[in-house]
């Protein structure tokens, strides 16, 4: 072979942080590849996917509006892959996040008291953890593997909110549409740009990143995870359970994502529909990979993959094409960033001659 | 009443020939001891593959080869990254499945409310007339009978054959296979592309037989089921089509139910399928030494030769 692989002495911190960097430049790459197979000027189609959607004020709200959910699941998620809990039913406890918080308002609904906000926000992160409980239990209990288990739940899931807005939380003033009512105003997020739909919900969740990164870095539970994620055998000899972090840090995903959820419904949406995410939850795996784990990554992959929802959109309306582009675009970048990640660990080596090459 | 039998058991051979393909086929991966989490994003580009196909050139032989190609061309860019680039393969898998959703839907868009008449049923001479097996048997289209055929080499492969042998050496000790002198990467890469193939014919066959158009997402999680049925098989062919045909009967009990007008909600008894893997998982796994003695030693494990 002209080319091989070579483990480097240690891990390369430099590439830690510039994989992600190569990785988006080899997506644009792609895209106008991509673009150029399609028939699209490409130029003008990567114009309208990354850059027309920031050149306004309300853009940038709706930054903060889709990275909202993103960030939240995805920096909750990477405390569980940190410790090799593979929980990729984030879709499914969103789902149930906002069927229980959205159950709270509903419940309440035409009631005016503060404690109808806060109330929902309990009802979602408890919904949340309530279906990343199952899989945690069948995983300590029986040893079940979590990552069917939490994806066959978001199936149920999404049944299960088309039940309810099909049936008996239906608007009975909504002409049979599968709606329920529109919420009332106290159990409605409150905007915190005026003009725009950013809500509370984005400030909570730059709370979040931060708690996270302190539990990370600070305590004791931050280090037992990445303890029992990268050295089970050192973990069990320090005492640390591994049933407990698995019990962690799926709840903590769950709890996100039920809040997540949560804020969408009562926040940009308004009400329960039968469909209430793109796949927020899936998107929150790519989040948590390409922001490296770790919270502050997160945040501005959060940002990133949120800018490919809304350049989605905006070449939906501008140049006719396909929403699915944005699943397209999102895949590969994981792809380069999974591929560039080798070099964290590995050098490229050409056999002729001795010195050592960086792709 | 034999008649009704007869028609309720074809529908569960259709509703079980998918998860037979692209079970065993992920079961011939992980045997490698390779996990590809893929399998859901394989599926739909071997559907929109073979359903384009067949729209645009109308020949049933052509679509099917082109799901097949369409799976394994996906199953590729896995190999590379997790053989050639040390990928870990939880992730890949998922970036896999997340681009084969979104490939398949840009792919389709054009496809969507189209239909087509299904793959044709092949009646085979005198068998296909003997009564109650004839018809149960012997009048299927060709991606089924291919189904029945696949369980039969798989398992003979595994068991009587020396390459079968070395895959799975390969599977269970990479390292002694490796100093043996058994190219472990080539291997794997073949066992990688094998799964790709099958679950390009899983998805084929949806588009082409189950339900012969093209929607996005038209396999529902099916993958998913599939990696679920080969832990519920431990890893061996018969039960990988024994479980199969289960949950083909699941799927088809739950439209059944809904056709009668049980007094459930029809998205109530949709989530039986899914609930059934959950059940159906945990009571496999419960014997962790059952699954430890079946499972493939080096599953998930990357492979790097330093010699």
């Amino acid at each position: 072979m002209f080319v091989s692989l070579v483990k480097r002495p240690e891990r390369s911190q430099w590439m830690v942080y510039l994989s992600p960097v190569i990785a988006l430049a080899m997506t644009l790459v792609s895209g106008i590849i991509l673009f150029q197979l399609m028939g699209v000027e490409s130029g003008k189609a990567l114009y309208a996917f990354f850059v027309e959607p920031i050149t306004h004020k309300y853009g940038w709200a709706e930054l903060g509006v889709k990275a909202t959910p993103l960030i939240l699941i995805g920096v909750a998620l990477s405390v569980g892959f940190r410790a090799n809990v593979w929980n990729i039913g984030a879709e499914g406890q969103l789902t149930l996040g906002a069927i229980c918080g959205g159950g709270v308002a509903l419940f309440f609904y035409g009631v005016d008291s503060v404690f109808v906000l806060p109330l929902m926000m309990v009802g979602g992160i408890l919904g949340g953890m309530m279906w990343a409980a199952i899989p945690a239990f069948l995983r300590t209990r029986f040893n079940a593997n979590e990552i069917l288990t939490s994806l066959m739940l978001t199936y149920v899931a999404t049944l299960l909110l088309s039940v309810l807005v099909h049936g008996p939380w239906r608007d009975p003033d909504g002409f049979n549409f599968p709606e329920s009512r529109i919420f009332s105003d106290s159990a409605t997020l409150p905007v915190i740009w005026a003009g725009t739909r950013l809500h509370l919900g984005w400030i909570i969740t730059i709370a979040v990143v931060a708690a996270v990164w302190v539990l990370m870095s600070k305590t004791i539970v931050g280090f037992q995870v990445k303890v029992v994620g990268q050295a089970p055998l050192a973990g069990r000899h320090a005492g640390f359970s591994v049933n407990r972090v698995i019990w962690f840090s799926l709840l903590l995903g769950g709890a996100m994502a039920g809040l997540a959820g949560l804020f969408e419904v009562s926040g940009p949406i308004g009400q329960l529909l039968p469909v209430i995410s793109p796949g927020y939850g899936f998107t929150a795996i790519i989040v948590a990979f390409v922001g490296r784990l770790h919270p502050v990554g997160v945040f501005f992959a959060g940002l990133l993959l949120a800018l490919s929802y809304l350049g989605g959109e905006s070449a939906q309306i501008t140049m006719n094409l396909p929403l699915a582009v944005t699943g397209v675009f999102q895949g590969m970048l994981l792809f380069f960033l999974l591929a560039c990640d080798v070099l964290i660990a590995y050098q490229f080596r050409l056999n002729m001659t001795r010195g050592a090459k960086y792709g | 009443m034999a008649d009704i039998l007869i028609a309720a058991i074809l529908t569960i051979i259709t509703a079980a020939t998918p998860l037979v393909y692209a079970a065993l086929g992920e079961m011939i991966t992980e045997k490698s001891g390779v996990l590809n989490l893929g399998v859901e994003g394989m599926i739909l580009v071997g559907a929109v593959a073979g359903f384009a196909t067949i729209h645009s050139t109308g020949s049933a032989a052509l679509a099917i080869f082109a799901g097949l190609a369409a799976g394994a061309l996906l199953a590729s860019v896995f190999a590379l990254l997790v053989l050639g680039f040390q990928a870990t393969q939880v992730a890949t898998g998922l970036a896999l499945t997340i681009f084969g959703i979104g490939v398949s839907a840009l792919v389709g868009q054009d496809l969507v409310g189209i239909a087509y008449d299904g793959l044709p049923k092949i009646s085979i001479p005198l068998l296909s007339s003997i009564p109650v097996i004839g018809p149960l048997l012997f009048q299927h289209d060709i991606l089924v009978y291919g189904s029945f055929a696949l369980v039969f080499l798989v398992a003979w492969f595994l068991k009587n054959t020396r390459p079968g042998l070395v895959l799975r050496a390969v599977g269970n000790s990479h390292d002694a296979a490796h100093a043996i002198g058994y190219p472990v990467i080539r291997i794997r890469y073949m066992a990688i592309l094998f799964g790709g193939a099958m679950a390009g014919l899983a998805g084929a066959y949806l588009s082409l037989a189950y339900s012969p158009l093209w929607i996005e997402n038209m396999s529902a999680g099916r993958g998913w089921i599939a990696l679920a049925l080969v832990v519920f098989a431990t890893w061996r062919p018969w039960r990988v089509f024994f479980g199969a045909y289960l949950f083909g009967g699941i799927t088809i009990f739950q439209l059944h139910a809904q056709a009668f007008g049980v007094g459930v909600p029809a998205q109530i008894m949709s989530m039986l399928p899914y609930l059934a893997t959950i059940v159906v998982l945990v009571i496999i796994s419960r014997d962790i030494n059952k699954i430890k003695l079946n499972a493939p030693m080096c599953i998930g494990k990357p492979f790097h030769p330093t010699a």
